[in-house]
């Protein structure tokens, strides 16, 4: 209480002071009331300015008091430089909004554990292999047998969840017209209860759930989906939901907060696992395997015995496997058991692409940190400046008794209000700034949600970086100003260089740092600039596509049906029919034998093609012929020249046949095609060969087609405004065929680089602050110094200098301090360029315009920067400078 | 000089005990009071009694209040808290055996 009420008078000290004023003067008046003489009352009294002092100090919080005095005068100053006080305010806002929204975004994404209980003791199970070119891979899908035999063997330490990838599915609510996407994950039934979750309605998937294959077709929602597509309607239960031709019964919804196991996706609808065909397939590989470690293991010295007995009952359950190589070449079933087990901490979740994603937001944060360092280097560099120009009234503040660490003091409540006016503009700009980077990296077909809470972990984070900013603005003036010596300041100035000096390193670092930021920003630019304007050898203009599903399955006859209907509507120039389209999210190999040998050790993709695909997609023949409607498959093929180099090397490869997987009939090679790109605008050119998409089985009997992808060239420069009226074409025919996604093979061509896109953006614009602001700074350097030598700088000229010699004088060193900050700047980009060298298209650290183009630029801001400086220099006028003198 | 001495490190214990005897005193009362109890013997240069007040008040021992007086001029009164009644207690034990040694110093030596 005593404390508060010190702290309150702080706040009132004059009212204070007027208080115990009227108590002293009522002690005189009682005096002289009871009969006292006045002056022996004022003797006795003894010193009445002492009295005051001493009540004042005992009943004032003294450090409050000159901390407030302090925060006055520090606004006061800022105050009086209004314009350099905002530019710092902004610039810095600027810094620390960048820094708290990339801080948000990494948080997020890696950092933040998942709400389930025990997320420390999650671990995702991995192996890694050596792929077919030798490179080891690392991959984290297992098939359920194994996931079986591997959850046995370890069931005393570990419990082992299966959780499948969510997956865009089409789900049907009412009836087939309403077909609409939904996050499908499939999960085993003890996911729920080891994770603590309780339902928010209804029940949860149980274990019970695992029995047996196709017994528990029920659906959980999570809470998310419940809200946002149900309004939270509790009629949910019961309701049934069709995916595919299975029907599934939803029994409850999920808790509030989790929204499945991977970052950035939310999870609608969990499914057990084994509701899914291929939970029963011995070679599918297609869930996760999490481990939860029991309680009493510890998961520091428990966990490499675990993982050595989960890696042999793996290697027991693979070599014990019969039917899984059969037909495989040896040397591909001694590469797969190679397999090597692998524990990831999954306790903050899955990040699809981790390591890529990992480092792009590295990357983004090292740029919002290096915009923040020169911004604060900026402001500090004002404030020393202030600071020097202060020197007087330091020295004057010291020769009056002023204690050092009140001077200190007074220069940190200056660069703490600094950064808390920026502060606060910086959270502004962070809460708009994070969701809007999200968005940027957002495929639009699949928008990622991810929660951005501000909670405590920003606040803290933010609360730090502020302490950082006052330290790194305040700290360096504010020893300067304590070391102020009195006697040298008073008479006239200290050592006139010492200053400079400091100003020169801080050209230096800002320069380095603003480099940096260039260099990397530059490799992201041209990185992208290349992957855009890579050679496609296709064309994406006016090419809809649509994607169709046909329940269990449809004869190519039917599909080719459609095919013609469609070339029947106004607008559509041409039709084909592919698989699946280039570049969309499908790739699958074949190996290649050729004249029965055994197949060749890589691999071939492949895509089946209807005639006329090519043309529509003006992909030309390079020799040959395309497909004909009578061509079926297996039979005939059109390979490109990868191909054609790879297996017939040296040779004219029409005419030729290969085989496709071992055993099936030979394809005669009719047509050959230039290389274009199947799977990732980044893959180097791969092996590739077109098959008709009439397929017929070993009696030569149509196949079935459950999904293809209808690529339709129009006449409309807008190919999508005819995505409805085909969509109702299609689904007016009746004959099972529903379209499942609609886009264009220019989105997928754009969607390709979608991570590239907002990093080069992002890197660009804060490349772009980084040089403004160092430009400013230079600027405001070169500037002062010039105004600080002008006594100097007219003397010079009094005595002959030509002007050649003041320009030198004035620049020479901010042009030395650009050249080292440039070097040091390079060094710092060689180094960290090693780690994201993986993340460029064709793009080498080492490329000579990936250094030319920083060192240009900054070299222009400097020649920019220092004008104005120069030519005040220049305009010195030296008989006025030695009259004032 | 030798007055003010005396009064030396016990002004504390003599503005306690008065207060405990009469309540709501002004700073000129409890000097008038210590003065005139003690004989006009203890008596402290009077302006060292304000700090002292307010000392002890922001340490909780005793409580300031403004009144109004008959003549219409403001006055502040003190009166002793519970701490304050405690802390009698204990400067009042402390003075006991500090005299009692000084005593014994002085016949034994």
């Amino acid at each position: 209480m005593s404390l508060w009420s010190r702290i309150a008078n702080a706040f009132q000290g004059e009212r204070l002071n007027r208080e115990i004023e009227e108590e002293l003067q009522l002690h005189m008046e009682e005096a002289i009331a009871s009969g006292r003489d006045a002056g022996e009352a004022r003797r006795a009294f003894g010193s009445s300015l002492r009295v005051r002092e001493a009540s004042h100090s005992i009943r004032v919080a003294g450090w409050l008091e000159g901390l407030l005095a302090d925060v006055h005068f520090g606004w006061r100053q800022l105050c009086r430089n209004k314009v350099t006080s905002i530019a710092a305010v902004l610039s810095l806002a600027l810094g620390i909004g960048s820094c708290v929204a990339a801080f948000r975004l990494i948080d997020a994404l890696l950092w933040r554990p998942l709400p389930v209980a025990n997320a420390d003791h999650l671990y995702i199970l991995a192996r890694s292999m050596p792929h077919f070119d030798g490179k080891l891979i690392e991959d984290d899908h297992w098939a359920t047998p194994e996931f079986d035999a591997l959850r046995n063997a370890v069931k005393d330490q570990a419990d082992l969840i299966a959780i499948s990838e969510a997956d865009r599915t089409d789900v049907t609510w009412t009836t087939d017209e309403d077909m609409e996407k939904a996050n499908v994950v499939y999960a085993s039934g003890n996911m729920f209860p080891l994770f603590g979750l309780e339902p928010a309605f209804g029940r949860l998937l149980a274990p019970t759930d695992d029995r047996a294959p196709g017994a528990s077709p029920y659906a959980v929602l999570s809470w998310d989906y419940w809200n946002h597509r149900f309004g939270c309607d509790p009629k949910i239960l019961g309701r049934p939901l069709h995916i595919g031709d299975q029907t599934f019964e939803i029994i409850g919804v999920g808790p509030r907060d989790f929204t499945g196991t991977e970052k950035g996706t939310v999870t609608d609808i969990f499914l057990p696992v084994s509701m899914n065909n291929f939970a029963t397939m011995e070679r599918a590989a297609w869930h996760r395997t999490f481990l939860m470690l029991k309680p009493g293991v510890r998961a520091g010295s428990d966990l490499e015995p675990l993982r050595q007995h989960l890696a042999a009952a793996n290697h027991t359950f693979q070599a014990g496997c019969s039917t899984c190589f059969h037909g495989m070449p040896q040397v591909d079933i001694d590469r797969y058991l190679k397999q090597n087990l692998i524990l990831h901490s999954a306790g903050a979740g899955i990040l699809e692409l981790q390591k890529d994603y990992r480092r792009f937001l590295g990357i983004l944060g090292l740029m919002a940190a290096l915009v923040l360092l020169i911004a604060c280097v900026n402001v500090a560099n004002m404030m020393t400046a202030q600071a020097t120009a202060r020197a007087h009234e330091m020295a004057l503040r010291i020769s009056i008794g002023a204690g050092r660490s009140r001077l200190i003091q007074l220069i940190l409540c200056q660069s703490a209000l600094l950064a808390l006016l920026a502060s606060v503009l910086g959270a502004l700009f962070a809460t708009w700034a994070a969701p809007f980077v999200l968005s940027l990296i957002n495929p639009p077909d699949n928008p990622a949600r991810l929660d951005l809470p501000a909670d405590w972990r920003v606040l803290l984070f933010g609360c730090g970086l502020m302490l950082l900013v006052v330290l790194l603005l305040g700290l360096l003036p504010a020893l300067r100003a304590s070391a102020v010596r009195p006697v040298a300041a008073l008479k006239g100035g200290e050592d006139p260089h010492s200053s400079r000096r400091l100003m020169r390193g801080v050209i230096a670092l800002q320069v380095a740092f603003c480099f940096l930021a260039l260099f990397l920003s530059s490799l992201f630019v041209a990185s992208f600039q290349r992957l855009q304007n890579r050679p496609l050898g296709f064309s994406t203009d006016r090419l809809l596509l649509l994607q169709t599903v046909a329940g269990k399955g449809q004869l190519p006859v039917v599909w080719n049906q459609t095919t013609e209907a469609i070339r029947a509507v106004p607008g559509v120039e041409s039709v084909a029919i592919a698989s699946w389209p280039l570049l969309g999210r499908i790739q699958i190999n074949s190996e290649i034998s050729v004249n029965g040998a055994p197949p060749s050790p890589t691999p071939a993709f492949f895509l089946n093609v209807s005639s006329g695909w090519l043309s529509t997609m003006k992909i030309p023949l390079v020799s040959g012929r395309d497909f004909s409607p009578q061509d079926r498959s297996p039979g005939v093929a059109i390979v490109n020249e990868t191909f054609a180099r790879t297996y017939f090397p040296g040779q004219n490869p029409i005419g030729r046949s290969f085989e496709r997987d071992g055993g099936q009939s030979p394809n005669k090679i009719v047509g050959v095609t230039p290389d274009v790109p199947y799977h990732d605008l980044r893959e180097p050119t791969r092996a590739i060969f077109y098959v008709p998409f009439n397929g017929v089985n070993d009696k030569s009997a149509p196949q079935t087609v459950g999904f293809a992808t209808f690529v339709i060239h129009t006449d409309a420069q807008d190919s999508l405004a005819l995505a409805e009226t085909l969509r109702k074409l299609i689904a007016q025919r009746h004959n099972g065929f529903r379209v499942s996604n609609v886009t264009t093979q220019y989105d997928l061509v754009r969607d390709q680089t979608v991570r590239e896109r907002p990093i080069a953006m992002l890197a660009a614009f804060f490349a772009a602050v980084a040089l403004l602001l160092a430009g400013i700074g230079l600027y405001a350097v070169l500037n002062y110094s010039v105004l600080q030598r002008r006594r100097e700088i007219g003397i010079r000229m009094a005595i002959g200098s030509p002007r050649a010699g003041i320009v030198h004088l004035v620049t020479l060193d901010a042009f030395l301090m650009t050249a080292l900050g440039g070097c040091v700047g390079a060094a710092l980009g060689f180094g960290s360029a090693r780690y994201v060298e993986s993340l460029f298209y064709q793009v080498k650290a080492t490329d000579a315009d990936m250094i030319a183009l920083p060192a240009g630029a900054i070299l222009l801001t400097t020649l920019i920067a220092t004008l104005p400086a120069v030519l005040r220099a220049l305009r010195t006028d030296p008989t006025e400078i030695l009259r004032a003198e | 000089m030798a007055k003010t001495d005396a009064l030396q490190g016990s002004l504390d214990l003599l503005v306690l005990k008065l207060l405990s005897r009469r309540t709501r005193l002004h700073g000129y009362a409890i000097m008038a009071a210590i003065a005139s109890a003690s004989g006009d013997v203890l008596r402290a240069e009077e302006g060292s009694l304000y700090p002292a007040l307010h000392r002890m008040e922001e340490a909780g021992w005793i409580r300031a209040e403004w009144i109004k007086k008959d003549t219409g001029r403001r006055a502040r009164v003190y009166e002793l808290t519970t701490a304050g009644l405690k802390q009698l207690g204990a400067e009042e034990s402390r003075w006991e055996s500090v005299s009692v040694a000084i005593n014994r110093v002085l016949r034994e030596a």
